[in-house]
Formats: structure tokens, C-alpha cells, sequence
């Protein structure tokens, strides 16, 4: 099972300069992600979820170490 | 009669194209098998949308064919005007932002 640490390491290596906070809601396969970024600025909701989605990879979907990802994003100004 | 991988992608492709509010869950609108699938059937109801949906359950193949197809990696899906809007977090901003409504608006 991923730690959240490793998780929010994922995310902020793929976002250089991104803040990120990810939360454990239950059991450890369902997270909560908050990220802070300025490479989301121009982008729709859409894009700017795909951008954590990916970051987290192989380790989200069926069959995978996490089983559901809330995503909050925000724009660093 | 047992599906082909083919068959499966070209049943989501229409569906996709066919019906201009299109959502893939976990059940049925009518018994959610999912929390995250329950609440985006219950902000399209809310919004007023006229949606149709497809059960992912049955057969794994239907989600994996559909992730390939999306590039989105969970459920639900919901698209709209054959593109996809997003899963679950997506809606539920775009339903607190009033935006959800114009999106599935008649």
C-alpha cells in the first residue's frame, strides 16, 4: 500500500513547485489529494486532473494500490 | 453470447455518440453501486439532466476498454456532447460553480 507521503512525492515531482497535501479517507486505497500549482493556470478542471492523475500513474485503477483519488486543484498565483 | 473486446468498444463508442449526456458507473441510476457514482446521478437529477447510463459491472473489460478510450483512469465518467467532462470531483465543482447546469441544460 502507497503512503500518502509517497504519493504527494509523485505529484510534486511531476508539478515542480506544487503544493501538495494528500489525506488518507479510508483504508489507505481512498485519497484525497489538494494541490497548489502555478501549471494549472489556463487550464480546464478536466486537464488540470489529468495532470494529478498521471503524476500517480500506474498506482490509481482497477486492481491498483489506490482505488479512488479525490482530486481538489487550485491555481498558484 | 459472450462479447468481443471490439464489440465492447464499439457498444461505448455509440453510446457515447449517441446519447448527448452519457454516464458510466458503477450499477444503475436506480441502485448506485458506487458513493462516487451515487453522487454525480444525484447532481445530474438535481441539474435536470436527461441522462442515459451504462453499467460497468458486468465485465471488466467495459471499464478497461473504456479508461483506453478516455485516458481517465476511475469511475464515473460522465460525458457530454461526446467529450468527457470528468469523474466524480469534477462534477460535483462544476455543480457547486452553477456550470453543471448550463452543461446538461436541453
Amino acid at each position: 500500500m502507497p503512503d500518502t507521503q509517497e504519493i504527494a512525492g509523485l505529484i510534486e515531482a511531476a508539478l515542480p513547485g506544487s503544493e501538495v497535501t494528500v489525506h488518507d479517507m479510508a483504508g489507505g486505497d481512498h485519497l484525497y489529494a489538494h494541490v497548489r500549482a502555478a501549471q494549472f493556470e489556463g487550464l480546464s478542471l478536466l486537464e488540470q486532473h489529468r495532470l494529478v492523475n498521471e503524476a500517480v500513474g500506474e498506482l490509481l485503477g482497477p486492481g491498483r494500490p489506490i482505488h479512488a483519488l479525490k482530486i481538489k486543484t487550485e491555481v498558484a498565483s | 453470447m459472450i462479447a468481443t473486446e471490439d464489440q465492447i468498444r464499439e457498444e461505448i463508442l455509440d453510446a457515447i455518440s449517441q446519447h448527448r449526456i452519457m454516464l458510466f458507473m458503477k450499477g444503475s441510476p436506480e441502485m448506485p453501486r458506487c458513493g462516487f457514482s451515487a453522487q454525480v446521478v444525484t447532481l445530474l437529477k438535481e441539474n435536470g439532466a436527461e441522462f442515459a447510463a451504462m453499467d460497468i459491472l458486468p465485465d471488466p473489460r467495459i471499464r478497461q476498454v473504456l479508461s483506453e478510450h478516455s485516458g481517465w483512469p476511475t469511475i464515473p465518467q460522465l460525458f457530454v456532447n461526446g467529450e468527457l467532462v470528468g469523474g466524480c470531483d469534477i462534477v460535483t465543482e462544476l455543480a457547486e460553480e452553477g456550470k453543471l447546469r448550463e452543461m446538461v441544460a436541453a
